[in-house]
């Protein structure tokens, strides 16, 4: 058995184009501090430039540059290449659960789509000749509402997600928290069409409660809370007699 | 695949099943305490309008929650949509209640 080479990384990265799926390999120089981001991104400027791959702000906000790494779904750019490394051997390959356009570029359209079918959007109570309404910062309703504020819309949890690899017409974890996230916002005014739009056959109730999306969202995240919520929820207004699901 | 209706209807029948489960096994742990017979037993359930309904009422509990259960599985795992997998639903609950049917007659009626 040959000792890892240190002061070479052996990456292989999944490819894809209109011909097909294949690995590719290359040896990319160490470096005490390397992202996977940092990896790709040499590959392309000096190995391949036909490589494709997301990025933008390379920082962990914008969402974009997430990828499977070692199988598990991951922000690229705040992934350091030490804590992944298997030996000096890494595999990247596209987001799972998402249509593959070119190598690591994976078609978002499914995971936004989702989004509004799942009625995360205001639904508004006043007019901009309103005053603004006053909402207090430690209410309860309105301390659920921070809890999933700060989705930077990665899909990291909707790849993670065993539901939505078995039912593609889930919704999954990043659209029913998008849903939470307003039902609990004091200025959104029509909850139960939230409430009708998670509850059809493709709503929160097929989540299993596995946990995959909490497990692996970067910014800690706690999706799987959020669906239990809209659960909670969506029984009350049954029990009500309000579903129109 | 599990709208509201459906989910609603596998969480009642689970908690209409839970204490009937509990109750049966409580009944059969201590009937067999003074080693009753099959025959016994027979002789205590036929003709007994309680039971009937203990096990009646867990029959269809059974049915409803396990043909929802299985319909998951086989929209996850086999793919099913549409007709078939209301089909397949129904085929599960009314095999299962069928079965049950003639299992709480057995006992409780002949």
């Amino acid at each position: 058995m040959t000792k890892p080479d240190p002061l070479h990384l052996d990456v292989t990265i999944r490819r894809s184009d209109h011909d097909g799926s294949r690995d590719a390999h290359f040896q990319v120089p160490a470096r005490d501090n390397q992202t996977i981001l940092d990896v790709v991104s040499w590959i392309q400027q000096y190995a391949d430039p036909t490589l494709s791959y997301r990025f933008a702000c390379r920082v962990g906000m914008c969402g974009s540059c997430a990828m499977m790494v070692n199988g598990e779904p991951r922000w690229a750019c705040r992934t350091h290449v030490k804590k992944v490394l298997n030996g000096s051997k890494v595999h990247i390959a596209p987001l799972r659960n998402l249509p593959v356009i070119k190598d690591l570029v994976v078609d978002m359209d499914p995971f936004f789509d989702k989004w509004g079918q799942a009625e995360g959007r205001h639904h508004p109570t006043q007019t901009r000749d309103d005053p603004v309404p006053r909402i207090d910062p430690e209410g309860a309703q309105r301390a659920e509402a921070n809890a999933g504020i700060e989705c930077i819309n990665c899909s990291v949890c909707y790849a993670a997600c065993d539901t939505v690899a078995g039912n593609p017409e889930y919704l999954g974890p990043a659209a029913l928290q998008r849903a939470w996230t307003v039902f609990n916002d004091g200025k959104n005014a029509d909850r139960q069409a939230i409430l009708d739009a998670v509850s059809g056959s493709s709503g929160c109730h097929n989540c299993h409660s596995m946990g995959s999306c909490t497990h692996y969202c970067p910014n800690d995240l706690n999706p799987m809370q959020a669906i239990t919520g809209l659960k909670r929820e969506t029984v009350k207004a049954f029990i009500r007699g309000k579903s129109n699901a | 695949m599990l709208d509201l209706k459906l989910y609603m209807a596998q969480r009642i029948s689970a908690m209409i099943m839970a204490p009937l489960v509990l109750c049966h096994i409580a009944v059969m742990i201590y009937a067999v305490q003074g080693g009753l017979s099959t025959a016994e037993i027979l002789g205590r359930t036929q003709g007994s309008v309680f039971w009937f309904l203990f096990y009646g009422t867990f029959v269809i509990a059974v049915s409803v929650h396990a043909a929802i259960g299985l319909r998951v599985i086989a929209h996850e795992w086999l793919r099913l949509t549409g007709f078939w997998l209301s089909t397949l639903t129904w085929v599960i609950c009314l095999v299962l209640l069928f079965m049950g049917a003639r299992a709480v007659v057995a006992v409780t009626m002949l």
